[in-house]
């Protein structure tokens, strides 16, 4: 039997992040860890890892970048074949960078998305998503994910870039193999290669004719110490652009939608004071937060008790921390104006999500454009509703009536 | 009641929560880390978002002095 095909026998020595019941709804799992006397919790499937589920614990292990590396990020280990090859130095800086390097990695990219800089992505967001609703508001039913939160971070990011957004299935269907279907290691390097095939075209399109004012074309004319930045480094950041920043936030937006089907009070609060979308997006983003990233531990060492083991992976529960009650009062509770949210739904310390005030700019407006056109509505059967899980965890099928 | 804040520039991260609660007090600087808007007194207006502001910063970067 496959690591996926077993029954859980004890949750923490024996979790399973892609088990059915834990990838639909993994959170009665992290406080059952989290309230044991295990509370980082280990499992030897899929050659191993750790979980952390307390608040202290998971910031603890993120701010230690150099105990706990990012020489790999996934939950799952690298498939075969993927640390091979012409390509298997192309990684996703900064999220897969260490210092030193990870300083310049990242100091690069920021810029292009400060809150000043990603605002300029608004008004075509919002367009973008009221030509969606157009498409379906006549007929009282949707796919809230893949008729809407599913095509709006795909086409921002293609724009950002400077792609056709006619790529947008392919980018989806790549990016889904990266990240969704993770136990399938042939379609984890297909989708791969898939990415960096694609921008080595687009890297020598530009190269033969410049463009300006083009994300691509910008990243290539780089120079750190005088040096035009390695080809690795751009295709990197394309390959980063594309598996954190599509699926992560299209993700958020259709949890989010699904809290709002079932929650009339909620979106009857966000009408009547639109002054609170500020804290609500934050509050929601704690609750729904999707990402669960990895760190590789770089020596031995024995954190709150736990052996780990050079070379272990630790998983970094972000939706687990956010829903501790020890930091969180009533963590389960969407409570739209909460005051104290030091939530990590993009994590803590020097990864701190790059593309976090995008991330945020789309949540809000896919959200309130929504709730503008579609003021009220609710799921069709609950029961039907289909999620991705253990990498990053959100809906696929939530369709709804109006 | 006098209130200033201090913002430790080495733990912040650019999570922008302080922008998002107080935005006459914290703004971005150009890689979208924190940056301080009034450095001196903070009018007593806008002490509850300033507070906010500190209660939901993730890297715990930001002081109130009273």
């Amino acid at each position: 039997m496959t690591d996926t095909q077993k029954p859980v026998t004890d949750i923490t020595t024996d979790y399973d992040i892609f088990a059915p019941d834990f990838v639909k709804n993994p959170y009665p799992g992290y406080t059952e860890i989290r309230e044991s006397q295990c509370p980082i919790a280990h499992t030897e499937r899929y050659e191993g890892s750790w979980l952390p589920t307390r608040y202290d614990d998971v910031v603890a292990i993120a701010q230690e970048y150099e105990t706990f590396t990012s020489r790999q990020i996934l939950v799952m280990p690298p498939a075969a074949g993927r640390t091979e090859g012409p390509y298997a130095a192309v990684g996703a800086p900064p999220i897969t960078s260490d210092p030193p390097d990870h300083h310049w990695h990242r100091r690069l990219i920021l810029p292009v998305f400060a809150p000043q800089a990603v605002a300029q992505y608004e008004p075509g967001t919002r367009d973008l998503c009221n030509a969606l609703i157009d498409e379906f508001i006549d007929k009282g039913v949707a796919d809230a994910a893949s008729d809407y939160a599913q095509h709006i971070p795909v086409r921002v990011i293609s724009k950002m870039l400077g792609v056709p957004l006619t790529m947008e299935d392919e980018f989806t269907d790549w990016v889904r193999g990266a990240l969704e279907n993770i136990t399938d290691a042939e379609r984890r390097i297909k989708s791969f290669r898939s990415i960096v095939e694609y921008f080595i075209g687009e890297v020598q399109s530009r190269a033969a004719n410049p463009r300006e004012d083009d994300f691509i074309t910008q990243l290539m004319n780089t120079e750190v110490e005088g040096k035009k930045v390695p080809i690795e480094y751009v295709l990197g950041v394309c390959n980063l652009m594309l598996v954190a920043g599509i699926d992560t936030t299209w993700s958020a937006i259709g949890s989010c939608l699904w809290h709002m089907a079932q929650h009339p009070e909620h979106r009857k609060q966000l009408r009547e004071n639109p002054d609170l979308w500020p804290t609500a997006v934050e509050e929601l983003l704690r609750v729904y937060a999707p990402v669960t990233m990895a760190r590789i531990v770089d020596h031995d060492i024995e954190f709150q008790g736990c052996p780990m083991k050079a070379g272990d992976r630790v998983l970094m529960a972000f939706p687990a921390a956010n829903r501790d009650p020890r930091q969180f009062e009533n963590p389960d509770e969407v409570i739209l104006d909460r005051q104290n949210n030091r939530h990590v739904a993009f994590g803590s310390g020097i990864h701190r999500c790059a593309g976090s005030n995008l991330a945020r700019l789309e949540l809000r407006v896919a959200l309130q454009t929504w709730l503008e056109r579609i003021p009220e509505f609710e799921l069709i059967d609950p029961t039907s509703v289909t999620w991705a899980g253990g990498q990053v965890h959100g809906p696929r099928k939530c369709m709804v009536k109006f | 009641m006098n209130m200033k804040v201090l913002l430790d520039y080495d733990s912040c991260h650019g999570h922008q929560m302080c922008a998002i609660a107080a935005p006459d007090v914290f703004g971005s600087d150009e890689i979208g880390n924190a940056k301080v808007l009034i450095t001196g007194e903070i009018p007593v207006e806008l002490h509850t978002k300033v507070r906010r502001a500190e209660s939901n910063c993730p890297e715990r970067a930001i002081t109130i002095i009273e």
